[in-house]
């Protein structure tokens, strides 16, 4: 219980940081933003309106603290290309950056964990070393190149899925693979890891040498201690799947947050490039936070070391 | 992993070598990548031009050569600077311990809640594009893996006795750290900075990739790929220069890590 309400306390600490960090980022715009809104050439008079209106003349701190009381009653200002709400966006676009991310972690436990077992029964063997040099490739291989070649083989070539959009429930292949894939590599290798270890412990072998098949070996004695630091490690990559969507969602025109970001980025719409980066890095605080505290709740050791 | 036999780890020396040579060499190599040959477009390889020609008829070896300079130079820069950044600020939070640890710790915390490369995204998106810019929104990005590292490691230190006897004849704390503190955690931080380095050159394509990094007509190898792949139906071969180079590097660079790390026998 003291370790879930210290989680949380951090969380809600880091939650504000990020809060001030994606409201600076506006402050960064090199030059006056009223500038960079209405043109240099633009009347006093509506300078100093539109200052008013967006409250820049407050103080830094006082801009921040309205910034973070509104964001917390889901007020995230105003869209400037669209005129539409930015929490309302958003909201549009939330559910399919959680489907694809949903679906490249599927994706990518699909492959990981047959390939990282194989590589750990078979340590040093030729199938060890195909499985280390797929993810060696896998961890190297950027979404915006890999997607465009699941793009050239599986949507021109073999025709099987649409080569970008979210027209029906094929178009979310490509773009889950290709998500899916770098993951894949990295959690391979950790699974791997994870699974050596454990499998030259004591109770291996004294299961071993009861006899005990492989698989009943791997079921009962391998897996279950060699979840925790598997899962952690999930959780360490939910971060990379998140920041990844953002490219993977541009290469195949996948309407998330990620897409929602660049697009903003390149109106320079700034109330909605702050919204999507706040929630993309809110979602992201949240997550970890419920990993740790599932994995708090598995390892009952934590619970009684923790200080 | 598995220590991997030494011919592999030269021969990845020697990929990161020649890039880097390259990429160093770059700006007197005689090449012309921003010529353009409207008689050409979309040509693919031949013995002349053994990458093809883009959709400006602009020789893509040539483009691949030149962009080595962009990507491999930035990448080297964050990298300096993130790992010059992070380890002060890392062996700073934990020599001083307390408070000042607490808030630096919460600092990096921050940054860490920026999932990827978004953090990056969003501050190169602020700041306008322009390389100058992408290194700075790239040094955000990594320099807390370094700090992070550099912290754990200086807590270890601090109550190693050549450190305590240092401290105890009255050492500045500037030259404990740096005589007594430093040399004992630089492996992991060299180790940490080679990852970083494939890592960054990732994310300085992926920038360029969005269109926030170099701008055209300069040539980079993200935006050799977001090029390629608007004309993947006409020229597929536009993408295969460019993908490869990136991947060998970062290959070359990784494994290079693993051999570093298997041989200083650093955990990571």
């Amino acid at each position: 219980m003291r370790l879930a309400i210290a989680r949380l306390l951090s969380a809600a600490v880091v939650v504000l940081g990020v809060s001030a960090a994606v409201f600076l980022l506006v402050h960064l715009v090199p030059g006056d933003p009223i500038d960079a809104l209405l043109g240099e050439a633009a009347a006093n008079a509506d300078r100093g309106a539109l200052r008013q209106a967006l409250g820049l003349d407050a103080p830094l701190a006082v801009q921040w603290w309205r910034f973070v009381s509104a964001a917390a009653t889901g007020d995230l200002g105003t869209s400037l290309g669209t005129g539409r709400l930015v929490a309302a966006l958003l909201a549009e676009r939330l559910p399919y950056t959680a489907a694809l991310a949903l679906a490249a972690l599927a994706v990518a436990l699909a492959i990981a964990f047959p390939l990282g077992t194989l590589a750990a029964l078979r340590a040093g063997g030729v199938l060890d070393a195909l499985a280390g040099t797929a993810s060696m490739l896998g961890a190297a291989l950027p979404n915006f190149l890999l997607g465009p070649i699941f793009i050239i083989v599986f949507a021109l070539w073999l025709g099987w899925f649409p080569i970008g959009g979210a027209e029906g429930p094929r178009a979310i292949v490509l773009p889950a693979l290709t998500l899916g894939s770098g993951l894949a590599a990295l959690l391979a290798r950790m699974i791997r890891a994870a699974l050596l270890e454990v499998l030259a412990e004591e109770h291996v072998r004294a299961a071993r040498a009861r006899g005990l098949g492989p698989l009943a070996i791997l079921r009962h004695h391998v897996f279950p201690p060699a979840a925790l630091p598997i899962l952690t490690v999930v959780g360490a990559q939910l971060g990379a799947l998140l920041g990844g969507a953002v490219i993977t969602e541009t290469v195949f025109g996948w309407p998330g947050l990620g897409q929602l970001a660049v697009e903003a980025i390149q109106r320079r719409d700034y109330p909605l490039v702050q919204g999507t980066v706040l929630v993309i890095s809110v979602s992201y605080v949240v997550l970890n936070t419920l990993v740790d505290l599932l994995y708090a709740r598995l390892d009952p050791r934590l619970e009684n070391d923790a200080g | 992993m598995r220590a991997r036999p030494r011919a592999g780890t030269v021969l990845c020396a020697a990929i990161a070598g020649g890039w880097l040579a390259i990429a160093l060499l770059g700006p007197w190599l005689p090449l012309a990548p921003t010529a353009v040959d409207l008689y050409a477009l979309f040509a693919g390889p031949t013995l002349a031009e053994p990458l093809g020609r883009d959709d400006l008829g602009r020789s893509i070896l040539a483009r691949l050569l030149a962009g080595a300079h962009d990507s491999v130079l930035v990448a080297l820069l964050v990298v300096a600077f993130s790992a010059l950044f992070g380890t002060t600020f890392g062996m700073l939070i934990a020599w001083r311990g307390g408070l000042v640890d607490l808030i630096g710790m919460r600092v990096m915390d921050t940054f860490l809640a920026f999932p990827g490369i978004l953090l990056a995204i969003g501050l190169s998106g602020m700041l306008g594009p322009g390389l100058g810019n992408v290194v700075i929104a790239l040094s955000a990005m990594s320099w807390v893996g370094f700090a992070r590292l550099a912290r754990v490691q200086t807590l270890a230190m601090k109550t190693r006795d050549h450190v305590m006897v240092a401290r105890a004849l009255g050492t500045t704390d500037a030259a404990i750290l740096r005589r007594h503190v430093l040399p004992l955690i630089a492996a992991p931080l060299l180790v940490e900075a080679t990852f970083a380095l494939a890592g960054v050159v990732l994310a300085e394509a992926g920038l360029s990739y969005l269109g926030l990094g170099a701008q055209p007509p300069a040539p980079s190898w993200g935006m050799m790929i977001r090029d390629a792949s608007q004309f993947l139906l006409v020229a597929p071969h536009m993408v295969v220069g460019p993908g490869l180079a990136l991947l060998s590097f970062v290959v070359a660079v990784n494994a290079l890590g693993d051999g570093l790390r298997d041989r200083w026998q650093v955990q990571r």
